[in-house]
Order: structure tokens, then sequence, then C-alpha cells
């Protein structure tokens, strides 16, 4: 009896572990060809004279289809922020709350049921946030003394209710994370639950609940439909010097719904065009710095 | 045990107590805050939508200026992208994965692959449709189609695949590979004959993630090939070229929901005039995006649900 | 002590894990169709030895080896097909292993990666490997049950089995009998007296009298360092040549 691999085997076995490998390298090409392809199309604007970088991070004139085009994107970036602030000032105590009951004081049963409703929320697409935001938050927010409803409000609830799954399975996931032998120790101590989950289990899962909030933020700058959707798209700057210092009800428009609403319009290859492009990259990179950021907090410079 | 050896609870117990039961009940209230409104919103959704809602619905064309009529157009192009983007996403995905927990050394590299994927699956919607456009619509030359739109979403979905492959990869066992490596058994051979067949369907959740992320997403392929204004004629086979653009469910919910208005005349096809809507159509109209968010939802959740129910299965159904 | 004639022969190995020198220079030969003991307490480098073997040490990362490891006078390190020389060894883990196949197909897994397709040839092999490793009495009427649900002693057997399937011409155990009731182990130490008519066995033992009853010559490492090497009945009646290998048989450490 010959027990021997054959020539061609061998072969074959080489060639499919070539493919396993150039596939696995996929991920860093398109990471890398994203920024690229995105970076080529607005470079030609970008490196023009009538156009710097200072301008569209601090202008308040958007004005791409004027001429000359004035492209200053500040009431966009300020759009941006106060629906992704708001959305994580509204979104970050319940997801909190809901993964501190879920890890800490439900029962198994409940916390299966939970759970699974929690991943089915976080399914659901963003236009039909969007859609509900434009057809029923609107209603709501109307009675609160606006034209439309849409408004940087109702960009921000709509945007709660989409990243409170993603936080709170993350932060649940930060709480596990906690060896049972600390919960165990402080019980054993005689403290309360609650006073267990304060001093304990909160700062021993701060990192990962930080990491969450952050991957939370990421999520809600870069959200596209719901935004473009409900919250009114107009060019607003819903912060104020004087009382009340922000206007909740103000329609604003993002970074995202502005490249989502004006691509389909523009010259293709044109100032406008390349502007969106630029807007894009500025996206990507905030976007980047957030994950960075939240895998740093999670697992330091250098990985153990 | 006579009584006085019993312990009783003091004030202060108790007090620690009671503060303890409000504040579960406190965090239960917290969470289903939580899901409550999304709950009723969605039935709000479903009730809109009920004038419109048969399987007619589903199968039916688009009529009387889309006032009328189904959305097969939408589910067919939504079925296109979801198979082309599959197509290219699961395969390279699950390959990707199994490079990453079969082949990686722990070093550099891998370490920025990791944090490639995350990135990866962190880059917004819009700014895959920006590469979409970039790269397959322009560089690539396939113009504003349904095989460009797949292959961005194909790119913007496969960290789903890849996190989910790896997830199931890493539940087999190391002793497992070392006895196979033990008897010579090749690499590629202990994956193939012991590590995929133990996590097929671990990675098949994964896979039926990623169609539930294609189905629903819109970002990419508005500014890649999507469009609401085809026409197709009463009796005609619904059908896309790889090379034409298409209609989506997705896309055709944002179009509905803000570029489009009922007409206001309709011909009459008996008559040949031109006559004003009735109540009970533009009632119907007005039920159609309503139709579309619950037709997507429920795609969506139905094929979310059907990964749930896959990993119930198989938690109860390991084989060590 | 060069033999020209040893089955195996090991020169001058060393083998880090990191930083950390875990094998300290080790040279010895194995004649064929012997059984080779090897004693030492734990982490003694007993395992990592092995593994140098078998060259399967490059699958822990961070580990490194070196020195000369020899089959039939052929450096194995310079084989090209490395698959193909860790075939014509045998290796059977401390913890027994029953994968997640069939037990027919845990058995037939390996000869069918190496081509071999031939059902009737399968059965003749699957049958005797299992009646070699005395598991087959007791699962022939199952052979389609999964590995993984045999009870300890059972999968330690087919491990065994497993290890026989592809045929090594040198079969190593490692502390094999960690995991199996004593009527057991002494059914598979005949078998061992019956296979060395046809391979050469390495036999790592945490049980110092299972190395006397079956190994001819047995060697002593203590923290990855060679001890002792020579006569397994001279080294346990008590005139070893090292005392420290005297204090180890009579159980004064270990």
């Amino acid at each position: 009896m010959q027990l021997q691999r054959s020539k061609w085997k061998a072969f074959y076995e080489g060639l499919i572990e070539w493919i396993i490998r150039i596939c696995g390298i996929s991920a860093v090409v398109f990471v890398f060809a994203i920024f690229i392809f995105v970076f080529w199309e607005g470079k030609g604007l970008l490196f023009s004279g009538n156009f710097s970088v200072w301008e569209l991070l601090t202008s308040e004139k958007w004005d791409p289809t004027h001429e000359p085009a004035s492209f200053g994107a500040a009431r966009i970036i300020l759009g941006t922020f106060s629906v992704a602030i708001l959305a994580m000032t509204i979104a970050v105590p319940f997801s909190l709350g809901g993964a501190i009951f879920i890890s800490e004081f439900c029962g198994a049963r409940l916390k299966e049921i939970l759970k699974v409703v929690i991943e089915l929320l976080a399914a659901i697409p963003s236009v039909v946030w969007g859609f509900i935001g434009l057809t029923v938050m609107s209603i709501f927010i109307r009675d609160l003394g606006s034209n439309t409803g849409l408004s940087v409000l109702n960009g921000a609830i709509i945007l709660a209710l989409m990243s409170m799954p993603i936080i709170l399975s993350i932060s649940e996931d930060a709480l596990k994370a906690v060896p049972d032998s600390y919960r165990e120790a402080a019980i054993g101590l005689g403290v309360t639950r609650w006073q267990m989950v304060y001093r304990v289990l909160l700062p021993g899962a701060k990192k990962g609940l930080l990491a969450a909030v952050l991957l939370g933020m990421g999520r809600v700058v870069g959200e596209t439909m719901a935004v473009l959707m409900a919250t009114g798209h107009a060019l607003n700057n819903p912060f104020d010097t004087n009382p009340p210092f922000f206007h909740a009800l103000m329609e604003v428009k993002t970074l995202t719904a502005t490249i989502a609403s004006e691509m389909g319009e523009v010259e293709r290859g044109g100032e406008h065009w390349q502007v969106l492009f630029l807007i894009g990259v500025l996206l990507f990179t905030i976007t980047f710095a957030v994950n960075m950021t939240a895998h740093l907090v999670v697992h330091g410079v250098k990985r153990k | 045990m006579n009584n006085s050896q019993k312990f009783t609870a003091t004030s202060f117990t108790r007090s620690k107590e009671t503060r303890e039961k409000w504040v579960r009940y406190l965090m239960f209230v917290v969470t289903l805050l939580m899901a409550l409104p999304v709950i009723l919103l969605i039935s709000y959704l479903v009730h809109k939508a009920l004038p419109v809602l048969s399987l007619e619905f589903i199968t039916d064309i688009p009529r009387n200026q889309m006032s009328a009529g189904g959305i097969w157009p939408a589910v067919l192009g939504t079925i296109y992208l979801v198979a082309l983007s599959l197509m290219v996403a699961a395969p390279v995905g699950v390959m990707a994965g199994v490079y990453l927990n079969e082949y990686a050394k722990d070093n550099w590299f891998t370490r920025l692959i990791n944090l490639a994927v995350i990135n990866l699956a962190g880059v917004p919607s819009i700014v895959h449709a920006l590469f979409g456009l970039g790269a397959f619509v322009l560089f690539a030359g396939l113009g504003e189609s349904v095989i460009a739109a797949s292959l961005t979403l194909a790119v913007m979905t496969m960290p789903v695949v890849i996190t989910s492959t790896r997830e199931a990869l890493s539940a087999v066992p190391m002793s497992f590979r070392e006895a196979s490596w033990n008897m010579g058994v090749s690499r590629w051979q202990t994956i193939r004959g012991v590590v995929l067949p133990n996590s097929v369907s671990g990675i098949l959740t994964g896979v039926i993630l990623e169609v539930s992320r294609a189905a629903g997403e819109t970002a990419p392929i508005m500014i890649t090939g999507a469009t609401a204004s085809l026409t197709f004629r009463q009796g005609e086979t619904v059908y896309y070229l790889l090379g034409e653009k298409f209609m989506a469910l997705s896309y055709h919910l944002y179009y509905f929901s803000t570029q489009w208005t009922p007409p206001r005349l309709l011909l009459d096809e008996g008559t040949g005039e031109m006559l004003p809507m009735t109540q009970a159509a533009i009632e119907h109209a007005e039920a159609i995006p309503y139709g579309t968010a619950v037709v997507l939802l429920g795609v969506v959740l139905l094929f979310n649900s059907l990964s749930i129910a896959f990993r119930y299965y198989l938690r109860t159904h390991r084989k060590w | 002590m060069v033999n020209d004639s040893a089955k195996i022969r090991v020169e001058n190995l060393k083998a880090w894990y990191g930083q950390r020198e875990v094998v300290h220079g080790i040279s010895f030969d194995v004649h064929p169709n012997e059984i080779f003991g090897i004693i030492g307490p734990a982490q003694s480098g007993k395992t990592t030895l092995l593994k140098t073997l078998n060259r399967t040490l490059e699958f822990t990362s961070g580990s490194r080896m070196q020195g000369l490891v020899e089959m039939d006078g052929q450096d194995v390190y310079n084989i090209k097909d490395v698959y193909g020389y860790r075939r014509r060894v045998g290796m059977v883990a401390p913890l027994p292993v029953g994968l997640p196949l069939s037990i027919y197909d845990n058995v037939a897994f390996a000869p069918r990666s190496f081509g071999l397709k031939d059902k009737d040839t399968l059965d003749e092999l699957v049958q005797k490997c299992l009646e070699q490793a005395a598991l087959w009495d007791e699962v022939k009427d199952r052979l389609d049950s999964l590995g993984t649900k045999l009870s300890g002693g059972q999968q330690q057997r087919l491990t065994i089995a497993r290890a026989l399937s592809h045929q090594p011409e040198v079969l190593c155990l490692d502390e094999f009998s960690i995991a199996i009731d004593p009527v057991t182990t002494m059914k598979i130490e005949d078998v061992l007296m019956e296979l060395r008519e046809s391979m050469t066995i390495i036999l790592v033992t945490n049980l110092i009298q299972q190395a006397r009853r079956l190994a001819k010559r047995t060697m002593f490492l203590l923290n990855g360092d060679l001890v002792e090497e020579g006569d397994t009945e001279k080294m346990f009646s008590g005139d070893a040549a090292n005392p420290k290998t005297n204090e180890f048989v009579s159980g004064a450490f270990g």
C-alpha cells in the first residue's frame, strides 16, 4: 500500500493557499483603494488655486453652483456634529442602562429574548429609519413648533434609535469581559448589586464602554439615508452665541446627506463634483480616526 | 433551631434591598423604552401599509405613473444586488477569514489586516458609494449599472462575512488541527476535512447577515446605478442586464418618500381621456411607500431571524 | 555513542519558545525496531522534543529550533515534502482527541488525504488499525457514530488507531496512558510489543514502571537537559551513572 501525495494534489493545494492569501490581504487593499479612489476624484480641486482646505472647514458660505463657486462647509460640519452629539446624548444613557440591565439584572431567559430583539433592531435598514423620521417622527416634532418636523431633533432621535443597539451590544460585551471573580468578591463583601455595578463593573469595563460610545459616534457621523430624510437638509447653523445657544428644531445639512443629495445632479468631473469627493475624504478621515481611537482605547498602542 | 438564632433583616439591609429592587425596575424600563417605540413604529408602518399589502403588490409591476400596481421590478433588482454581491463577498470574505484564522502569523502585517477589517466596516456607506462611483462606474468602465452597484455592496458588506467566518473558525478547537497535522495531513486538507465542515453553519450565519445588509443599503447604490423611473409594459418579463440601471427596494422607498407625488390626472384607457384620480386611488398611491417599507423591512428581518435561528440550532447541535 | 544504523539520530538539539530555551542541546540515537523510553518530570522538554521529531513545532508561534534531526541518515529538516515526512512519524498526544468525524472517517482521514481511495483497502486498514489499538470490538457496530462522542479512554485508543492509519515507520507516544484505565493500558502495552516488530517506537511516559516494562533503553530528561541515557534495567536497578536519575526513578521527586 503506497501512501504518497500526488504532485498534482500538492500543486492544487499550493494554488488554493495562494488564493486564500490574496483574499486575506483584500481588506487592506480595499481600505487603501477606497481612500485613493475617493481622493483621486477630488484631487484636481484640492490642488487648484481657487480652493483651500481652510475655507472648506471654516467658511459658512456653501454655494457650489454659483460662479465663482464658494466651498465653505462649516455649516455642514456643524450640522453633522449637532445631530451626532444630540443623538449620542440621547442614546448613551439608554444604551448603558440597557447593557447593565441585560448583563447584570435580568434572568437568562429574558436576556436571550432581549438580545434577539436588539439584534433585530440593529438590522433595520437606514432608509426605513429615514422613512420613519419623515413620516412618523415628523408629526410629533411638528407639535413642538417646527414647520416640517424635519430637524436636528428628528434626525438625532432617529440616529439615537439606530445606534442604541450597537452601543448596547458592544457595552454588554465589555461588561461581560469583566471577570466574574470581581463580581463574586464584591457580592461577598456584602454590597448590593447596584453598588457592585457602580463601583466595580463600570470602572472595570470603562475602556470597553468608551470604545462602544466612540464606535457609536463613528456610526452616527457616517450615517447617510436616515439623516438625509429626517434632518430637512437646509443649510443652517444650529448653534447660536445667544440663548438658547442651540436650535434643536432647525433644519440642517450634514456631510453625508450633502454628498448623497447633490451627487446625482452635478456635472461629472466639475468643481462641485470634486468638492463632494473631498467631503468624502473628510468623512473617511473622521471615521477612520474615530475607529482607530476606539481600537487603541481597548487594545492599547501595542497589542499584548 | 430556636427563633433567636435566625438572622433577621436590619433596617439597613432592608433599605439596601428596596433600592436594589428599584434599580432593577429602572433598568428594565430603560431597556423597554428602547425596544417598545420601535415595535410601535413598525406596527404603525404595517397599519399604514395595509391598503396595498398583498402578494400582488410584490409580484406586480408599477402602473398608472407608479400610483398603482406593485413593486416587482424593485424586488427583482434587490434580488440581483443581493445575489451578485454575495457571489463576490462570500467567497472572498470566507477565504479572507480562513487566511486570518488559519494561516496568518501573529505579526505586524496581520495586525494591519485586522485594523483594515475594522476600518472597512466603519467607513460610511456614502464613502463606499463614492468609491464605487470612482472605481467601478468610472475607472473600470462599468457605468451606472447593477454590476457596479453590486460590487460596491460587496466591498461594503465583506467585513460581515470576514468577521463571522473568523468567529466560526476559531470556535473549532486547536487540538483538532494538531491531531490532523500530526498525521501528516496538509494544512489545506485539515481545513477542508476537519475545520470547515465544523464551522460551515457558523459561516452561513455570517453570509445570511451579508444578504440582509446588502438588501437594506441605499446610499451605496443611489449614485452607482439605482433608479426609480424605469417603466415596464404589462405582460413584459422584467429583467435587467448587468450593465443596465436598475430599480431596488431600498432606493424605491427613498424615491417614493422624498421625490414622488401622485399624479393629478390619469389616462383612462377606455376613453382616452385624462381624468382626475379618485379618492380611493389617491389613498392607495399614498400607501405604496409604506408598503415598500414593510416589504423591505420584512426581507431584512426575515434574513436576520434566519441567521439567529441558525445560531441557536448550532448551539444545541455541537459535535463535541 | 554514534550508531550508523540508527533509525533516528538527534544531535545537539536546542529549542526555544520566544526567548525561553526549553531544550538545551540534546543528542541521542534511536535504533530500528526498539522501544525507546523517555522519562522526566513535567516541564523537562519531552513534548517539545517529540514536536521537533515530526516537525510540528513550527505550528507553535514564536518557537524555534536548532540542531540536527536525522531519519535513516537523512536530515529531516531538509526534506521538501514535509507532509510526506510527517506521515512517516506517528504521533499520539497526551490528551485524547477524537476528530468530529465518524469513527471510520477518523481512521480513514489520513490515508484518504494521501490518495488512498479504494473502499476495500480502506475498510481493511480501518479494521486493522482499530484492532491494533484494542478498540475494534467496542466500536465495530457503530463505525458511523461520531468519534467525539466516545469516552476519554476510547478516544485515546482512537488517537492511537489514527496514528497507525498512515503506516508510520516511527511511532511516538506522549504519555498515552494519562487518560485511560490500567486494563486498557496493559492491552495497549501488549500491542506496542507486537508493533515493535514492524516499527520503531518512542515512548514518553509519566509512568516510570511503564518504561521499565517496555523500553530496552531509556533517556532521562530534566529541565531540558539530557541527564542520562542507557540500558533501562541498569537505570532502574539503582546504579545509574547520575545520582539524579536514581532519585527520580525511586520517586524522590518528579
